[in-house]
């Protein structure tokens, strides 16, 4: 079986952050393994700018902020890639299984940092009652399918939740030449960034309806309306506030969650609720040697944040590797 | 003139021509391909199991909660024999769980015996009466307030749908001609000759000898077509919520509770892909488009789960759906129309039609043989299928031997269920069309993030195998598209 000192899982900002602060401190051995064709995790979708301003005092977009690290990470020799590799399995004793096209790979570590960065919360999870028609697409999936495959989704859409990515796709949508017709928010405020909310709704005129749910989705094949409603303090729906908005398109923007379920597979800790590992301090499990960083650790609004904390898990292993603590 | 008949159209003849491809018609299907017939199967959506066959609990019912009397009863004990035998042959993974009727009283301990009395008179063998200090051995979260059960350990899960594709599979690979989105517009009776019956469907035209309405929730609407109105579908509604997988084992039989008059109550059910599942209601409704799931049902399949485990909670649930039972009064309607020669009735195939599917089969064919329709087998029937592979239910170290063989085994398209690019293309060529019929089929979009990171994917596979443009792709046939517009760069 393959032997490293380290084993990185996911080449997204926070696992290439990692790596690299690993390598600088000393850890000659490294493996980062991708699921991807290419490193750059969820940012490889976000070509627009406002990424890199606390890091390098510039506005980058998503693209151009991860292919700084990826060009260290091919520089660096004491980091080896591989990509289209996929974990599928880890134990307690840092044993990994990976496939890759034409293999099943095993490779025992010595410590492992897990950034397997979230998915999103889905229309299921909060739950939308009404039907299932097409139409419905998670905030970052009508990302993906926009910015890097250029497919439009429909004509006239509604997002639900008033988060980043559901802040940045009305825009979006709207320079596509789509009707955004709402943004609806349960909570008294936005979720997003309050510059998000600005240039994204306000310069584009889309409304956005605070308090408010979508208390159905209606529609045989393809969407055909949703059902929205006034919500009290408790989020309890206020009779007689129902009104409908006609579209084809609703996008769930309604949060991320840490995909940590190789962390749970290992046998660490990790809360039912929120999906983060259980432990004492950012970046570190209940399993001595493991760590996770990013996204899989907490869900963070910046991805300049996840770059600086992802580097102390990659000093925090090599510490571990060094002294054994 | 003789130009003019050049350019007609040849009309089609069958012997047999079968009204819906659900597990109904599916399994009749597959039964008449065993003898040499000619036989074709219509279905109006786009692909097999889109009805009432993908929205149900997927349980192979024992057959308790049955009037001894019923054709239900009757057929489901017979049904759940013989799904053993099909589901080895065509390679479907079917498991026998067993399943436990919980009481919270004492008193109710007799309407255990008695249904345990019933079901013994319907032939079900090994019903046990068990009590608190099994139950607590054998299903530990089960809530503290339940005093006994009565133990049926005949019942069973099994993936409903892909139950249909490979019946459907195996009977077209028998000769049976299938043809989707043709949905059966009109029939006229033709009187003189041996074909009785002319059936459109799609703009085409098809003559049979016999005529078998399967059609599900539309049974009464095929049925009128012919003149016979003497039953209507009341459409039942069920909403059905699945838990995440991380609850796999929270249950280790199917629990019920006692039985209501008109359905056997909110069940925790385990399904063949691992998710538990809780439901479903039952709720009549006027409408059979109405597949929409609401707030109440939600609260009231928590509430009838979480009474009987008190540790599923709302946070559990990662996916919905409702389906429609097509109820037409309290039994099944399986006849031949003595007013219609060479038509048979297979209507108001409500629960357990599922576990029933195949004794139906067996009981049409024997009406068909008993008005005429003559059975010669066929010598080079094939029995069994090609166990279809999906990498979720095998270990790694099997894994290892496909992706040595096919190294597209190892290219994952879904990392929730673990579905790899060979899955997606090999549900192609057995027929999927659509995302539905792709996730039916493999699982892949059917996992905790809902496609999120698979849904591109998948669709750039469908084009590749099947020369589509994205605008043609859809979630479940024509109408649910979902892309409007490519952008084409450059
Ligand atoms: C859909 C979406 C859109 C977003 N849009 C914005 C935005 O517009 N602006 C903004 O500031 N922030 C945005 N964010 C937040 C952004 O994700 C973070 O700032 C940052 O990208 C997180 O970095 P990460 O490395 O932790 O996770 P990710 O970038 O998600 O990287 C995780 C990597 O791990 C890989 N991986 C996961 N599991 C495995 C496995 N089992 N085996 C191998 N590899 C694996 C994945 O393929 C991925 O490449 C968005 C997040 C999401 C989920
Ligand atoms: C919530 C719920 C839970 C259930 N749980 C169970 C269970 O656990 N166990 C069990 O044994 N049973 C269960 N059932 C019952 C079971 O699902 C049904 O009895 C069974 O699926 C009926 O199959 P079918 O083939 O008769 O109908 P369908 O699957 O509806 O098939 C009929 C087909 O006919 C097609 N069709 C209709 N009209 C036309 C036309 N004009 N032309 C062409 N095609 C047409 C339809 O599109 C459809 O595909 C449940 C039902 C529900 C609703």
């Amino acid at each position: 079986m393959d032997e490293r000192e380290l084993v990185v899982v996911g080449g997204g900002p926070a696992g290439m952050a990692a790596a690299l602060a690993a390598g600088a401190a000393g850890v000659k051995d490294i493996l980062l393994l991708e699921r991807d064709q290419h490193l750059g995790g969820i940012l490889n979708q976000c070509i627009h700018p406002g990424f890199g301003l606390h890091r390098f005092k510039e506005e980058l977009t998503g693209p151009e902020y991860a292919d700084r690290f990826v060009k260290q990470v091919t520089k660096t020799p004491s980091i080896e890639v591989s990509l289209r590799s996929f974990v599928v399995k880890l134990t307690s004793n840092m044993k990994i299984s990976y496939l890759r096209p034409g293999a099943l790979e095993e490779v025992q570590a010595k410590s492992v940092i897990l950034a397997t960065g979230c998915r999103e919360r889905t229309r299921e999870m909060i739950p939308i009652p009404g039907t299932r028609p097409s139409g419905i697409y998670p905030a970052g999936l009508a990302q993906k399918m926009i910015n890097m495959e250029g497919w439009i989704p429909g004509k006239e859409a509604v997002i639900v939740g008033s988060g980043d990515i559901g802040l940045i796709m009305a825009r979006r949508m709207a320079l596509e030449g789509m009707k955004v017709k709402a943004v609806i928010e349960i909570q008294k405020q936005s979720r997003g960034l309050a510059r998000n909310v600005a240039q994204c709704l306000d310069d584009y005129g889309i409304p956005l309806y605070l308090s408010h749910k979508i208390a159905r989705i209606e529609g045989a094949d393809r969407v055909e309306k949703v059902v929205v409603a006034a919500v009290d303090d408790a989020f309890c729906e206020k009779p007689g506030t129902r009104f409908e908005l006609s579209c084809d398109t609703v996008l769930i923007s309604v949060g991320l969650i840490p995909e940590n379920e190789l962390l749970e597979m290992a046998g660490a800790q990790v809360d039912r609720k929120t999906n983060t590992p259980v432990a004492a301090e950012v970046n570190r499990t209940s399993i001595r040697g493991m760590f996770a960083c990013g996204n899989a650790c907490k869900v963070y609004d910046l991805v300049d944040s996840v770059t600086r904390d992802s580097e102390k898990a990659g000093q925090m292993a090599a510490q571990f590797l060094k002294e054994g603590k | 003139m003789y130009h003019n008949y050049e350019l007609m159209p040849t009309i089609e003849r069958y012997d047999a021509i079968i009204v819906g491809a659900g597990v109904t018609g599916a399994a009749i299907a597959r039964e008449l391909s065993k003898y040499k017939l000619r036989v074709l199967l219509l279905e109006k959506e786009a692909e097999p199991a889109f009805g009432v066959s993908k929205s149900n609990s997927g349980i192979i019912h024992a057959g308790t909660q049955n009037h001894p009397d019923s054709l239900k009863g009757r057929l489901c004990v017979a049904g759940n024999k013989l799904i053993r035998e099909i589901s080895a042959e065509l390679g479907v993974h079917f498991v026998e769980v067993g399943q436990l009727i919980v009481v919270f009283d004492e008193a109710d301990v007799a309407e255990l015996d008695r249904i345990k009395r019933e079901g013994e008179e319907l032939g079900i063998k090994d019903m046990q009466i068990v009590r608190r200090d099994w139950l607590s051995l054998y299903e530990p979260n089960l809530g503290s307030e339940i005093v006994a059960a009565l133990y049926v350990p005949s019942a069973g899960i099994i993936s409903p749908y892909r139950l249909v594709y490979d019946l459907t599979e195996n009977a077209v690979k028998n000769g049976v001609v299938l043809k989707t989105s043709h949905r059966v517009a009109g029939i006229r009776r033709l009187s003189g000759g041996p074909y009785r019956f002319e059936v459109e469907a799609a703009g085409s035209k098809y003559q049979t000898r016999f005529l078998i309405n399967a059609a599900g929730l539309f049974a009464d609407k095929v049925s009128a077509m012919v003149g016979v109105t003497d039953f209507k579908i009341t459409p039942r509604k069920g909403e059905e919520y699945l838990l995440d997988k991380k609850r796999e084992h929270i249950a280790n039989h199917l629990v019920f509770p006692l039985p209501t008059p008109t359905s056997k109550g909110i069940l925790i059910i385990k399904t063949s892909d691992g998710n538990p599942m809780i439901g479903p209601t039952a709720r009549d409704t006027g409408d059979r488009s109405d597949l929409a799931t609401t707030e109440e049902g939600l609260n009231e399949v928590l509430a009838g789960a979480r009474r009987m485990m008190p540790s599923i909670e709302r946070g559990d649930i990662i996916a919905y759906f409702a389906g429609l039972r097509p109820a037409a009064g309290k039994d099944f309607i399986i006849r031949h129309e003595t007013a219609v020669p060479g038509f048979v009735n297979v209507a108001g195939i409500q629960s357990p039609g599922l576990t029933a599917a195949p004794a139906i089969a067996t009981m049409v064919v024997g009406i068909l043989h008993g008005n005429g329709l003559v059975l010669t087998p066929k010598k080079n029937f094939h029995s069994t299928r090609e166990k279809t592979t999906h990498l979720f239910e095998i270990p790694l170290s099997k894994t290892r031997e496909l992706i040595q063989k096919d190294p597209s085994y190892g290219d994952i398209v879904c990392r929730c269920e673990m579905v790899s690019a060979k899955e997606i293309r090999e549900a192609i060529r057995r027929g999927a069309r659509t995302m539905d019929g792709i996730k039916f089929r493999t699982r892949a979009q059917a996992g905790r993030c809902h496609g999120g990171f698979c849904t591109t994917r998948i669709m750039k596979i469908m084009q590749e195998e099947l020369g589509m443009t994205v605008e043609e792709i859809t979630k479940r046939g024509e109408g649910s598209e979902l892309v409007r517009e490519e952008r084409r760069h450059g």
